[in-house]
């Protein structure tokens, strides 16, 4: 009886020696390697704000941004043709984990500077981690001249934003992201309004093909400036990827592309048609 | 009955030590070459995983695609969302037999060896040939081939149809040494 146990044994272990599949033996050795989760979103702005995507190592991205006028303006301004806000901005990797850009936009000739680091990375096999987190701060240098008996020191005319970018690749197709924000202005143009504006921002890629995605973002506000009717910044982009770039087109409630100023200061009714259309042009070297 | 027993012991201690000469790396390179006038890319897998059974003179390769090192970080990033697509098929495997195994000497010779390449979820019978060699612990494979993108189901957009070459350029060095479970 044991004989046939072991004869039995024998047979069964020869033939799984024998006939284990060489493949299936690279499959028991492979080492369990880290991934990190890439492309969770492809441009550095979801559609105006920043998403958690950072220039690589001395990358040097020129950035050229427009919006136009609301579409609702007619015929006449050639549906929001004749208005444009326009930004021109350098974005630049100092490492593959801190991006510093710096901007200007004809928008009430406003300078803007930022920094954004990833802190966290989402992460698969290896060590993982569920989501990625990054920090981000930005000072906004308002440079237009106030009318006569409304002048303010330099100082006044600064705003500072921080943010915690919170995101999350689910698959490969759908990527979202969460935006606590907090937005300071030094001088309020009255006293009812607020000089410290927190707000939460969410923001999601919808993969429509293997180049093209769709985004939407959208930030509430939980303070609002009372001196000017404020509405909630809605936006909706469609990302084209062509080779080195990506080209977003941009329907949004808003003209203004720097933090400060769309997430506090947007006026327009989406709904209402205000829509302002727009682009991101970006060329890296 | 006994007869039977000791063949199945036979059997036994034969596929036992025919699991012995295997041969294993976990370091093998894999590099990719595309060659346009207008650019060069150029990529390396220095995690390649192979095996050679000498018993048989089969062999496997499994390549990880999130594995390849690119010069341009968007070059890798653009390679797996869009080329390959890693997230659908995380490895490249080739699967065959070195021909000719036996001839396999301490002095490099050329072997050829036939298999199947599976790239991006597409199967193709290739033959390539390899500069060997084989000590007790040792067997050195290099060489180099050509495949064609199309083959795998690789699309080139046509904004960038100057910038990737439709035949790309493989070149391999494995290392593999006595494999002990």
């Amino acid at each position: 009886m044991k004989k046939i146990f072991l004869t039995a044994f024998l047979i069964l272990a020869s033939l799984q020696l024998s006939s284990q599949d060489l493949l299936d033996i690279l499959e028991l050795e492979a080492p369990v390697t880290e991934n990190i989760v890439s492309a969770t979103f492809k441009g550095t702005r979801i559609v105006n704000g920043h998403s958690i995507k950072n220039r690589k190592d001395s990358e040097l991205e020129f950035i050229i941004s427009h919006r136009f006028g609301r579409v609702n303006t007619g015929f006449e301004e050639l549906f929001g043709l004749d208005q444009a806000n326009i930004r021109f901005a350098f974005e630049y990797g100092l490492s593959d984990n801190l991006t510093a850009g710096i901007g200007r936009s004809s928008f009430e000739k406003t300078y803007d500077g930022y920094l954004k680091y990833s802190l966290l990375k989402q992460k698969t096999g290896a060590n993982s981690f569920p989501f990625a987190v990054s920090l981000f701060g930005s000072i906004a240098a308002k440079s237009q001249k106030a009318i006569a008996g409304n002048e303010r020191t330099f100082a006044e005319s600064l705003f500072y934003v921080g943010q915690v970018l919170i995101a999350k690749k689910v698959n490969s197709s759908f990527s979202i992201q969460v935006t606590p924000t907090y937005v300071h202005r030094n001088l309020a143009t009255t006293d009812a309004d607020p000089h410290d504006i927190f707000a939460l921002g969410v923001g999601s890629r919808i993969k429509l093909s293997k180049r093209v995605s769709l985004n939407a973002e959208y930030y509430q506000q939980f303070q609002k400036l009372e001196s000017i009717n404020t509405r909630n910044s809605l936006a909706f982009g469609i990302d084209i990827e062509s080779g080195g770039h990506v080209f977003q087109i941009i329907l949004s409630n808003t003209i203004t592309m720097v933090e400060k100023s769309f997430i506090t200061e947007t006026t327009g009714n989406f709904f209402g048609g205000d829509i302002h259309l727009g682009f991101n042009l970006s060329r890296t070297f | 009955m006994k007869i039977l027993y000791a063949f199945f012991v036979c059997l036994f201690l034969v596929s036992f030590t025919n699991a012995q000469e295997r041969f294993l790396t976990k370091k093998g390179i894999i590099s990719f070459f595309s060659e346009t006038p207008i650019e060069n890319i150029e990529a390396q897998n220095n995690q390649v995983l192979s095996i050679v059974d000498a018993s048989s003179g089969k062999m496997a390769i499994a390549i990880l695609m999130k594995s390849f090192m690119f010069k341009k970080a968007l070059m890798q990033e653009h390679f797996n969302e869009n080329y390959v697509e890693s997230d659908k098929y995380p490895k490249a495997t080739f699967k065959g037999d070195i021909i000719d195994f036996d001839n396999i000497t301490t002095s490099e010779i050329t072997l050829a060896i036939k298999g199947n390449l599976t790239i991006h979820g597409k199967t193709k019978e290739i033959t390539i040939e390899a500069v060997t060699k084989k000590t007790d612990e040792v067997i050195e494979m290099t060489g180099n081939f050509f495949i064609n993108l199309s083959d795998f189901d690789v699309k080139i957009p046509s904004v960038v149809k100057n910038n990737i070459s439709e035949k790309i350029k493989v070149s391999f060095r494995l290392y593999h040494k006595t494999y002990k479970k």
